[in-house]
């Protein structure tokens, strides 16, 4: 399914705010590759960036974010541009997919009108019954029971996972090549959750297109994602496929997470794993690895003085950790 | 059997017909627009009384009881039977009078209200959407209308560019639109934080486009609860106005007008008073129930 073709390619992307009490970097030198078909998972817990990465790479940061680096789209250059420009991306070439359904809704058009628009935005010669045949597909592919009734309902009227559903039939509603899904499943339940995330897999099956799915949800990650970022503080700490970073783990803080997981076999009646202390302030970093004060494994010396980058640990595998190849010959008690 | 019991027995059907696995009948955002807004009580009783007022007033021709002239012969007398809002000064039947100034004093109001309501909606909306600069300037602008001494203002308008009532709409309207920019304003600088406005930009729309598919449509509540209220205050503000003997001259007449007429006469006449007045109470009364009910039907979260 994936070629190596690069679609999306992210090149040393920094983002910062000024706040009051400094500069507040809340990507820090972030580059992956996004190659077509694949489904690349970006976790960290709130605040490590995902969200923000993904929004600068649609410009849909307020202004008063400072970006720097390069974000290329089949190797053109769309960071920076002016919006009118970055208009004809979004929705069309780079779509996203919200978290919070309801409220990324407008509760006074129809489900059907929002669809529509998002096709009428892209393609002004659109008739609206040739809009409307489209739409009810597209809710039909997103498996809404119903869709030619659903699409004249308000997003009131729809479930928690409909819309969902809906906001996602709006989102590959011109066939993106790229697909952002931000935390796409968060609000919803278990069931639904799977529900929804067989609907991205159906999706990519028929128009073969990129997923970056941005979650803190490793267990999503593990089934659906082809390659996995890990972030910490604004900064990358691992990169490489699924079996590399749930199995060879190359950075303490991903094998943190891995270990906080609870688990349905083995070692019950234990306290789950957790990382001790707080994720840092982002105007305050600590010097050297953003991880060491909560690190196991930190080496003084090293570790809280020299900022590690990310080096290749393995095929297509990377991490930064200046221990990365030992800890990666370590037993990760799971 | 009470429309109220079969109304709960067709309810209780409906939700039966939901048990036993049927599709509920899907209504409309309109038919339930109207279905809600038929079903408020004041609201009707407001727009039923706003059309018998409006009809009347501008059929006066054919609804008045007697022609709109005056008869110098003819006492001044109270109501009775025969003049069932009494004759006035000039010898006119009051009630007709009343009906022709109501022409007047209806135009105006409407009017007012479309013309404040749209200048102020488009002030209040670029205002609040694009912030910043903009904002700023348009804020500062509908400040320093708030600031300028109304009735002077109108007062010297009329004077520089006549009586006529265009001069009086434009005038009126020119300086009834701070309010509701402002509150159009604060409600799109909540709006626009939304994630549907982000969701809108991230599929690729406009800034013009979001403000008038996506804002705009969210404030039809608020703006029309407005754009009712402003019919009533600009009848009060021409009122005022012709009280004071700048807004609507002789020969032509209005609700104000009469009542700046009838002044002289209050302790002897004072139904001369009474029925403008009323008719001025009434129409901004409708206008305040039409304004409830319209924000009320107008909610798409309203449950039924």
């Amino acid at each position: 399914m994936a070629t190596n073709e690069v679609v999306l390619s992210v090149q040393n992307l920094s983002v910062e705010f000024s706040t009051d009490d400094g500069v507040l970097t809340a990507v820090d030198n972030l580059s992956y590759d996004l190659t077509a078909g694949e489904t690349l998972g970006i976790v960290g817990e709130s605040g490590s960036g995902k969200s923000v990465s993904s929004m600068a790479i649609l410009g849909l940061l307020p202004k008063s974010a400072k970006i720097s680096g390069d974000v290329l789209f089949r190797g053109q250059s769309i960071l920076g541009r002016p919006e009118s420009e970055l208009r004809s991306f979004r929705g069309n070439k780079i779509a996203m997919v919200f978290q919070d359904a309801l409220a990324s809704l407008n509760p006074v058009m129809t489900i059907g009108k929002q669809i529509t628009e998002a096709i009428q935005v892209h393609d002004d010669k659109v008739t609206a019954a040739h809009a409307r045949e489209r739409v009810v597909e597209l809710l039909d592919i997103v498996g809404i029971p119903e869709p030619g009734r659903r699409v004249d309902q308000y997003p009131h009227e729809f479930s928690g996972g409909m819309r969902q559903r809906a906001m996602i039939a709006m989102s590959i509603a011109n066939e993106p090549d790229v697909l952002i899904a931000d935390e796409p499943t968060t609000a919803l339940d278990v069931t639904i959750q799977a529900q929804v995330m067989e609907v991205f897999e159906r999706i990519q099956e028929r128009t073969s297109s990129s997923l970056l799915l941005i979650t803190h949800d490793l267990g999503v990650i593990a089934g659906v994602a082809d390659r996995v970022l890990v972030m910490y503080a604004g900064r990358q700490v691992e990169l490489g496929s699924v079996d590399d970073v749930f199995y060879r783990t190359g950075h303490p803080y991903a094998q943190g997470l891995l270990a906080s997981l609870p688990r349905v076999d083995g070692n019950t009646g234990h306290r789950l794993h957790r990382i001790k202390g707080q994720p840092p302030s982002l105007v305050f970093l600590p010097p050297g690895c953003a991880f060491n004060p909560r690190c196991p494994d930190a080496k003084p010396g090293t570790c809280d003085i020299a900022r590690p980058e990310m080096h290749s640990i393995g095929f297509a595998h990377a991490s930064a950790c200046h221990f990365a190849e030992e800890l990666m010959t370590k037993e990760v008690a799971l | 059997m009470t429309p109220d019991l079969q109304e709960a027995i067709a309810v209780g059907s409906d939700e039966t017909a939901l048990i036993q696995g049927a599709s509920p009948v899907a209504r409309t955002q309109w038919q339930l627009f109207r279905r809600r807004f038929f079903r408020h009580r004041l609201a009707m009783f407001g727009l039923v009384l706003l059309v018998i007022l409006v009809v009347s007033c501008f059929g006066a021709k054919w609804v008045a009881p007697y022609k709109n002239v005056s008869d110098l012969l003819a006492d001044p007398a109270p109501p009775s039977k025969k003049h069932l809002f009494g004759v006035d000064l000039l010898g006119r039947d009051y009630l007709t009078t009343c009906l022709y100034a109501g022409q007047i004093s209806l135009k105006i109001g409407l009017f007012v209200s479309v013309i404040s309501t749209v200048l102020g909606t488009i002030t209040g909306a670029i205002a609040g959407y694009f912030g910043k600069v903009s904002e700023q300037i348009l804020m500062r602008f509908t400040d320093l209308f708030l600031l300028l001494p109304g009735l002077a203002v109108l007062a010297i308008a009329l004077k520089k560019f006549g009586n006529s009532d265009t001069t009086i709409i434009l005038v009126l309207a020119g300086l009834g639109w701070m309010g509701i920019a402002r509150i159009v304003r604060g409600q799109v600088l909540a709006l626009k934080e939304k994630e549907f406005v982000e969701a809108a930009r991230a599929i690729g729309c406009s800034h013009k486009r979001i403000i008038l598919r996506h804002i705009i449509p969210n404030l039809v509540g608020p703006i029309m609860v407005n754009a009712s209220l402003a019919v009533a205050g600009a009848i009060i503000a021409e009122s005022t106005l012709s009280y004071l003997g700048f807004g609507v001259q002789a020969p032509k007449t209005s609700w104000g007008k009469l009542l700046a007429d009838g002044k002289e006469s209050i302790a002897t006449k004072a139904y001369l008073l009474y029925f403008p007045g009323l008719l001025i109470i009434l129409v901004t009364l409708a206008v305040n129930f039409l304004g409830d009910g319209l924000r009320d039907a107008t909610d798409p979260q309203a449950k039924h």
